[in-house]
């Protein structure tokens, strides 16, 4: 075995693969695809990935509820989604095979743990008869591999106990793909080093179960021919592979030294948006102070109590979550403060699906509050940008005084790509100033403070903080007279400040750069999209301009308030297409907005489009006349 | 007032422009005055000074004092302060509240401040009624209160507030009451002087809702015999000729004695600082309804740590050991490689 990359002559060369771990929740198949995940990263391959598991933290083992899985695709050119289908499945066990088989690609590999086929665990996963016997696995290319037995194998030499070397198994299965698709083994063994270190007994266990599967692999011809992928021409640079959990939270982190305010989290454990907690608490040192608070209402209120004080709040949540907040929300709305949520959709109503990707929280955003309540929503749409959308969410939020809601989704949260490492000296400045001086006077003169007196540019109102002498002022969630913010119910001033809020929101369109058109201007059909579709209608994009079909496409970052010129550029086409998973809720607002005949393309299954979805929806709408 | 305290401001300075617009006659305007007097006693500064208030009669306290001030949603004071006081532990943070919307809408935030010890000074007006709604009753209501949504008498058992912030691990416990601004003038003091949550009890009187609601136990003519004052260290010792007294037997109940019948000594002395609660859990039980002696005072004052300093500590600690944080070096702490 070679220390470095084995660049044997005799790997047949791939443009790209698409491998999914598939084994149960207590199998570490989360580990062993991101472990591929960043060998390949390093490797320098461009990659995109979709870890798929269960809400149950531990569903019984050997059932087809129990499997977790994580598909990975790696590719020499650029690519955005993690693959429509796997190339290469690996099964773990019955119950893997059970969930995952009818995934794979015709003909393509299929890597089997043969020892977990036993009678026991073929009867939890309802199979009546052994799959690997009864044609269900003819038409694919096999290579059953007694994992469990030669993990068990390869650890009796370290004095591993059998029950515990077979947790190794996992690395078993790694070691066997790293050889049939060329990774380099150096970057594995030393992270086992690093992350079991501390325990020798297994850290060795993993390492040589890892070994054990490469060394396989070599020796055995059932797995014959070998093939790499080879690395991506990615523009140069330094690069990092991220998560859309991770990116976001490095966006806030980034968010608060741009804005050079401290951040105060609140939040609340819920999964996919838990992760954004933890990494956000381990940043204290950049002045960061998270609270895990009682529950959603309080990580909201905790965020609008930290943004009075002059912080920027921040509070992270899915979909449940932002239903809860939403009174919260308002309030912001009425005292005119700068907040953030960050809401990270997952597959609804009610407890719904928590672990899949769904984005049918964007009426939610838009609407869900009681009175005319409107807010800014920013939308990110691929793991990596994540980290620009943060920066961006805040920038609307302190410039115009406002809460922020921010978009993500569960398949952005835990899927990865490779980032190329932004210039942190490229990043906007978003700081904006605190109000401490009286800003009027009263009828004899005197200076006073009128905390509703408007920046006339940005409408925002004048952000002075406790502490800050003479600008004593009270908010609340009453309705505010203009200017002086004292309580006011008399009708012309109600009338008054909705449409200052309403105007507010407006102004901040004007930022906004030109909305852009990806691809054939002079298209008969465009594609308009949000959030993570991105990566599906990027990938149908190529596929069908290289094809020759000429094909337009606009991706909003921005839901609230629209561009303002974006009527104007979807009235040039015969055929607004708007891919969503959801009912077709960024349609329905375009249809009315600017009655035009947008048409949607929805999917609500817990899962991000495949390519082909988009492009089949596409292609029957060029043969609809 | 304190020895140290010197008084940088009057009573004006901490009276906004605003119009007070409670009813006349509401018990809220004795507590607004003993706030406003108090606040030049304890030395500190209006622009360092937040009330935090939620929604009910009680939560409109904040328009009327010259200090920052947010009037936010039903229940939610206690975790927007929370927040506040979290971003900013150099301010001193009040939080008005009412037994609705502490209790019931608001009963978890309040809980979990309490649990915490944030730095806090929560007033609970406490006067069993729903007032802005116009009279329904609230989860401080005895049972058989008849109120415009129990016609026949509500058949909700009531919380003791008291017991409530007890169980909630409150560290600084009190009851006062609106008729006596001297009395609320001293405990808001020691509210304040205590480095954790303080948690204030006063009832209060809605006179167009619940009119007396507390009237035979504070009114003048049977205060003497109805009102116990706790003084840490003395006998607990009341009625007009303190010829009465509260006792601890032998089964470890406290009952009401006749000091002539048990001898002074045998007559509880109070301890607001002792480390266990049960004392000061079952002084705040000792009156069983409205007909008995109630106890008003610190019933528990402790020092346990507070939470927006273990807060600050935590960033503190953090920049000491890490340095202050690096933005490119935080994007490059996941592993990173090079293309050419």
């Amino acid at each position: 075995m070679t220390d470095t990359i084995d660049r044997s002559e005799d790997a047949s060369v791939l443009d790209r693969l698409v491998v999914r771990f598939s084994g149960d929740s207590g199998d570490g198949m989360q580990l062993t695809g991101d472990r591929f995940t960043s060998v390949s990263a390093t490797f320098g391959n461009d990659l995109s990935t979709l870890p798929d598991f269960p809400a149950e933290i531990r569903a019984p083992a050997g059932t087809v509820n129990g499997v977790s899985s994580f598909q990975v695709h790696i590719s020499d050119h650029e690519i955005t989604t993690p693959g429509d289908e796997p190339n290469v499945l690996v099964a773990m066990n019955p119950a893997a095979l059970k969930a995952d088989l009818h995934r794979l690609e015709k003909g393509g590999t299929l890597i089997i743990n043969e020892d977990a086929f036993d009678e026991r665990n073929l009867e939890k996963a309802h199979y009546t008869s052994n799959p690997l016997d009864d044609g269900t696995i003819s038409g694919y290319r096999v290579i059953k591999v007694p994992m469990t037995s030669m993990t068990k194998d390869a650890c009796e030499p370290l004095g591993v106990k059998p029950r515990d070397a077979e947790r190794s198994k996992n690395f078993f299965a790694l070691g066997l793909v790293s050889f049939m698709y060329t990774r380099p083994i150096e970057p594995t063994v030393e992270w086992i080093e690093e992350r079991f270190g501390k325990n020798e007994m297994v850290a060795g266990a993993n390492t040589a179960a890892f070994k054990a599967g490469f060394h396989f692999g070599e020796t055995t011809e059932a797995v014959g021919h070998r093939f790499e992928v080879r690395p991506a021409k990615l523009p140069a640079g330094e690069y990092t592979s991220i998560t859309g959990n991770t990116a976001l939270a490095w966006g806030l982190v980034a968010a608060g030294q741009l804005a050079k305010l401290p951040i105060t989290l609140g939040s609340y454990p819920i999964t996919p948006a838990s992760d954004i907690l933890h990494e956000l608490s381990k940043h204290k040192h950049f002045g960061i102070r998270t609270v895990q608070a009682e529950d959603e209402i309080a990580a909201a209120g905790m965020a609008l109590g930290a943004a009075f004080a002059g912080h920027l709040g921040i509070t992270t949540t899915s979909g449940p979550g932002v239903a809860l907040k939403s009174e919260t929300i308002s309030l912001a709305i009425s005292i005119e403060l700068p907040m953030l949520i960050i809401d990270i959709q997952r597959g609804g109503p009610s407890t719904g699906l928590p672990t899949k990707t769904e984005a049918s929280d964007l009426n939610m955003a838009l609407y869900g509050r009681h009175g005319e309540a409107p807010l800014p929503v920013v939308a990110s749409y691929s793991p990596a940008q994540c980290f620009h959308a943060a920066i961006e969410a805040a920038r609307i939020a302190l410039k115009y005084r406002t809460p922020v809601i921010l978009l993500s989704d569960g398949y952005l949260a835990n899927g990865s790509e490779p980032w190329q490492i932004p210039d942190v000296d490229s990043l906007p400045d978003i700081s904006v100033p605190f109000t401490i001086e009286p800003n009027g006077t009263d009828a004899d003169g005197n200076p006073v403070f009128l905390p509703y007196l408007r920046d006339p540019d940005t409408l925002a109102r004048p952000w002075a903080i406790p502490g800050t002498p003479g600008l004593m002022h009270r908010v609340g969630g009453l309705e505010k007279e203009d200017k002086t913010g004292n309580v006011n119910y008399t009708p012309e001033n109600h009338q008054l400040m909705g449409d200052l809020r309403q105007a507010k929101l407006e102004r901040i369109a004007a930022d906004y750069p030109e909305t852009e058109i990806v691809g054939d201007e002079d298209a008969e059909i465009c594609v308009l999209g949000w959030g993570s579709t991105w990566a599906a209608i990027h990938s149908a994009v190529q596929r069908q301009r290289r094809d020759g079909k000429k094909l337009a496409w606009i991706h909003l970052e921005h839901l609230n308030p629209l561009p303002n010129d974006l009527g104007d550029k979807l009235k040039r086409f015969d055929k607004v297409l708007v891919p969503e998973l959801n009912r077709g809720q960024l349609c329905q607002l375009v249809r009315g907005r600017y009655l035009i005949d947008a048409q949607p393309v929805s999917k609500v299954a817990g899962l991000p489009f495949r390519t082909r979805e988009i492009e089949a929806a596409i292609d029957a709408a060029r043969s609809a006349r | 007032m304190s020895d140290t305290a010197v008084n940088l401001t009057s009573k004006k300075d901490w009276a906004s422009d605003q119009e007070v617009r409670w009813c006349p006659g509401c018990g809220d305007y004795g507590i607004l005055q003993a706030v406003q007097q108090l606040m030049p006693e304890l030395g500190i500064m209006p622009e360092k000074t937040v009330f935090i208030s939620g929604i009910g009669c009680s939560s409109r306290f904040p328009y009327y004092m010259n200090t920052y001030g947010m009037h936010s949603i039903h229940g939610r004071a206690p975790a927007i302060a929370t927040g506040l006081a979290v971003a900013r532990p150099d301010l001193d943070v009040w939080v008005i509240t009412g037994d609705g919307d502490g209790l019931s809408i608001g009963g978890n935030h309040l809980i979990h401040a309490l649990r915490r010890n944030v730095n806090l000074k929560i007033l609970l007006f406490n006067n069993r009624i729903y007032g802005l709604t116009k009279g329904q009753y609230s989860p401080t209501s005895p049972v058989g209160k008849v109120t415009k949504s129990t016609p026949f008498g509500s058949i909700d058992s009531p919380f003791n507030p008291l017991s409530v912030a007890l169980g909630a691990e409150a560290s600084f416990v009190a009851r006062t009451h609106d008729l006596d601004r001297k009395h609320m003038m001293e405990t808001f003091r020691a509210a304040h002087d205590h480095h954790g949550t303080a948690f204030v009890e006063i009832y209060q009187n809605c006179n167009v809702f619940n009119d007396g609601q507390f009237n035979d136990i504070t009114k003048r003519s049977v205060r003497d015999e109805m009102m116990i004052d706790l003084v840490h260290g003395e006998p607990i010792l009341f009625g007009a000729e303190r010829q009465r007294g509260v006792m601890m037997g032998s089964d470890g109940f406290l009952r009401i004695v006749e000091v002539a019948d048990v001898g002074l000594d045998a007559i509880l002395v109070h301890d607001r600082y002792h480390s266990f609660p049960s004392l000061a859990f079952a002084l705040a039980r000792l009156n069983t309804d409205d007909h008995s002696p109630t106890p008003f005072g610190v019933f528990r004052e402790v020092d346990r740590p507070e939470y927006t300093s273990a807060v600050a500590n935590q960033v503190a600690a953090a920049s000491e050991s890490k340095g202050p944080g690096d933005l490119a070096d935080l994007l490059r702490s996941n592993g990173t490689w090079h293309v050419n």
